[in-house]
């Protein structure tokens, strides 16, 4: 400061500021306290937010291992039949392992790559092609999940260094190009090599040989379940720990400004060419692993309804986050068996479905509000079945709800015979009952919502019981709608800012 | 304080660059001495900013040659630009904003560093090493600005930093590349008083301790006569003024490019 008076015009800058008189032991009013004051107020009280704290104070290895160990378990109290350990831990572990290595491409390089099943899709051709029948090949698992990898990573090498000096869009219409072709070759050209269409045309290659290790083969569904958890928790590992050296450090600076990290000497490209390689690797072994689990490879299970999915599992557990992939992709594998048709698991559905409604409704304050719209619902229930019954006859109101639930009869309107347009009108009302709470406030919105609420209930009994994929597609859509409006950032993931 | 080194550290010879018709840099020759201030001033569009972009390899010269330490820059890549020691901080911030603060300084450490993915995921012993180093480089870089970026700071996202504490950021980053010169696009752009006097503090110690060379952009006196061993005005893309500030700013062609004169002023 001694030189301000030899250069004029400076002004004398004032005294450092003191920091405020503070009791001994307290940090209110400190700097750091005031700038961690958001972060405070957005952890919330009560049970959420001590697990929302222990959550975020916890070492990532703690993170992992908490899941390996309740994953671990899953097969010996929830998950005891094949069926269920199937559809609900297999894939799921399935999804975690694809949605980690879009998430490297995607989330931490920041390229929108719209091929990646197609990279999925090549890793699943090569295990069918070198450990089935169809060729007559029989190799171990330990050589061709390797392979597997290799022969993603070659046309992704290829692909992303033509693609290198593409960004955003342009990327990701050439890669959804690759993604097409990708299904026009194995569906339609389906070259002859051998006497045979390489790619077993519309009906794929089936009969695949199961995973073996060195002559060991893993046959059961528990031994799928944990060689696929082994995997995938190696796959997050190495992701994690490239993610924390300077490769990772590299990867997200060139997402969030590629300009400034080229001139910070970071070979932009270079780096995206890896992180496109390394994510195509992940989704070859996943495609391999899951040709080997459902024994055939069908170009279907690569189409865009899958990259779909994907890209769902990487925004809904939030951009960027690795621990985000594995909720993402439990929440969206588990609802979508869920919403399959009610013949599955029919009474664990229907208590998921009443129990979230339950849980939505408890949320809301002040209590008696959502006491009155729970005993208005209950009410308007039973008043609405005992006018139907009286004016339009039993026949309407004497339906059985499917799979069981007896004690539903008196309160649900279901017809005894099918009516087609009854399900099409309760449909719409629906839809109009929401927008009319969506546009009232204050109490009118409380008292329409228990019409609303049985409106939901009937629609479920009546139509989404035994619906066909579609309406669980709506619905999937509706739940993200409303999940990315509340947290924009995805459920683990840190809220971004673009431009401040 | 050590004798300053007058050897030639970037030469930039007939340099020229023009966008569709229009000349933004016509023919410059511009010499920066090893540790030395030079700053550049001239008046909105004056090409500026275009002739940092130049140096950077953002933009290439249609004509002319640039020359660090005798080696030619003409043609390379941004990165190898860098690396081989030219850093710069941007006029409008250009942080990596949803990393943390000591990730941005790390994270332009890149160039100076070797570490392979494969090696990465393994945490041999080599990498923890260099990643310790690394995080050892950017708290020394940090630490330079005092207590502004230090402490509770270092782990806060980029985007919850002050206007004045971005530009800081900004500095610490483009210095953890290790360059041997350091390019400045006004520094003190939206910075109070106060602040104003620290940057040009600040810049004084970086040439003094930190040994760097420095070629500056600012729009405010106070600083360009502050630190500037040496002063060049530019106006469209011309050479028009070098010297002291006080040879410079009383230069009658330098006041012609800022106010313009009665000859110029057509009705």
């Amino acid at each position: 400061m001694s030189d301000a008076s030899d250069t004029p015009g400076v002004p004398e800058p004032p005294p450092e500021p003191e920091a405020p008189e503070a009791e001994p032991g307290s940090r209110i009013g400190i700097d750091s306290w005031v700038a961690e004051a958001d972060q405070r107020r957005a952890r919330g009280r009560g049970p959420l937010g001590l697990a929302a704290w222990g959550w975020e104070s916890a070492p990532d290895s703690t993170k992992l291992l908490a899941f390996v160990a309740i994953a671990a378990s899953l097969p010996f109290w929830l998950l005891k039949s094949e069926g269920d350990l199937f559809n609900f831990g297999l894939f799921t572990l399935i999804f975690v392992g694809l949605g980690l290595g879009l998430q490297v491409v995607v989330g931490l390089a920041g390229l929108l790559d719209l091929g990646y099943v197609a990279f999925y899709g090549i890793g699943a051709y090569a295990y069918a092609l070198l450990s089935s029948g169809y060729y007559g090949h029989h190799w171990p698992a330990e050589a061709t999940l390797p392979i597997a990898m290799g022969a993603a990573v070659i046309p992704a090498a290829i692909l992303g260094f033509a693609a290198r000096r593409l960004l955003g869009d342009y990327l990701a219409i050439v890669t959804l190009f690759f993604a097409q072709a990708f299904l026009v070759f194995t569906n339609v050209t389906n070259p002859t090599l051998f006497g045979k269409g390489i790619t077993g045309g519309a009906n794929g290659i089936p009969n695949l040989d199961p995973l073996t290790f060195f002559g060991y083969k893993l046959t059961s569904t528990k031994q799928l379940y944990f060689f696929t958890l082994g995997t995938v928790v190696v796959v997050a590992a190495a992701i994690y720990l490239a993610n924390q050296s300077r490769i990772g450090r590299a990867w997200r600076a060139s997402r969030e400004d590629p300009l400034a990290a080229e001139v910070m000497s970071i070979p932009v490209n270079r780096l995206k060419i890896l992180a496109f390689i390394f994510g195509s690797a992940v989704a070859g072994l996943l495609g391999a692993i899951y040709a080997a689990v459902s024994t055939a490879a069908v170009s279907t299970n690569f189409n865009i309804g899958v990259l779909i999915i994907l890209y769902a599992i990487v925004i809904l557990g939030g951009f960027g986050s690795i621990a985000g992939v594995f909720v993402g992709a439990i929440v969206i594998n588990v609802s979508f068996e869920f919403l399959e048709p009610q013949t599955d698991y029919p009474s664990f559905k229907r208590w998921l479905f009443y129990g979230l409604i339950i849980f939505v409704i408890a949320r809301l304050k002040p209590w008696y509000r959502a006491a009155v719209i729970l005993a208005g619902t209950v009410g308007f229930g039973f008043a609405v079945h005992a006018v139907v019954a009286a004016m339009a006859g039993h026949a309407w109101t004497t339906g059985k709800p499917i799979s069981g639930a007896g004690w539903l009869t008196h309160w649900v309107v279901i017809p005894r015979l099918n009516h087609g347009n009854f399900d099409n009108f309760l449909y719409i009302g629906l839809v109009l009952a929401v927008m009319l709470v969506a546009s009232l406030k204050g109490w009118w919105r409380t008292i329409a919502l228990a019409p609303t609420l049985y409106l939901t209930a009937l629609v479920w009994e009546n139509v989404l019981v035994t619906s066909p994929g579609v309406t669980a597609l709506i619905l999937f859509g509706v739940m993200l709608i409303v999940l990315m409006a509340i947290r924009p950032q995805g459920l683990l993931g840190t809220s971004r800012v673009e431009i401040v | 304080m050590a004798e300053p080194a007058r050897k030639a550290l970037l030469e930039l010879k007939d340099l020229s660059m023009s966008f569709g018709g229009l000349k933004v840099i016509d023919g410059l020759d511009l010499t920066v001495n090893g540790r030395e201030v030079v700053s550049v001033i001239g008046p909105n569009g004056a090409g500026k900013t275009t002739l940092f972009n130049l140096i950077t390899g953002i933009y290439r010269p249609d004509a002319g040659e640039i020359l660090l330490e005798g080696g030619s820059l003409v043609g390379l890549p941004p990165y190898k630009i860098t690396q081989r020691g030219v850093a710069r901080t941007f006029q409008t911030l250009r942080l990596f904003l949803n990393m943390s603060v000591i990730e941005n300084v790390m994270a332009s450490q890149y160039g100076r560093t070797k570490v392979d993915i494969v090696r990465a995921m393994l945490r041999t012993p080599g990498m923890r090493r260099e990643e310790r180093e690394i995080r050892r480089f950017a708290e020394e870089k940090l630490s330079f600005f005092g207590q502004r970026l230090m402490g509770y700071r270092w782990n806060q996202p980029a985007y919850s930093l002050s206007y004045a504490n971005r530009r800081r950021l900004e500095i610490a980053r483009a210095m953890a590349t290790d360059p041997k010169i350091l390019l400045l696009d006004e520094p003190a752009a939206g910075m109070n008083p106060v602040e104003t006097h620290e940057i040009t503090e600040l810049i004084g110690q970086l040439r003094d301790e930190g040994g760097f060379t420095i070629l500056l952009i600012e729009h405010d006196m106070h600083v360009v006569e502050g630190i500037s061993d040496r002063v060049i005005a530019l106006d469209h893309g011309v050479k028009i003024s070098e010297g002291s500030f006080e040879q410079v700013a009383t230069d009658p062609r330098v006041v012609e490019a800022y106010l313009g004169t009665k000859a110029t002023v057509t009705k």
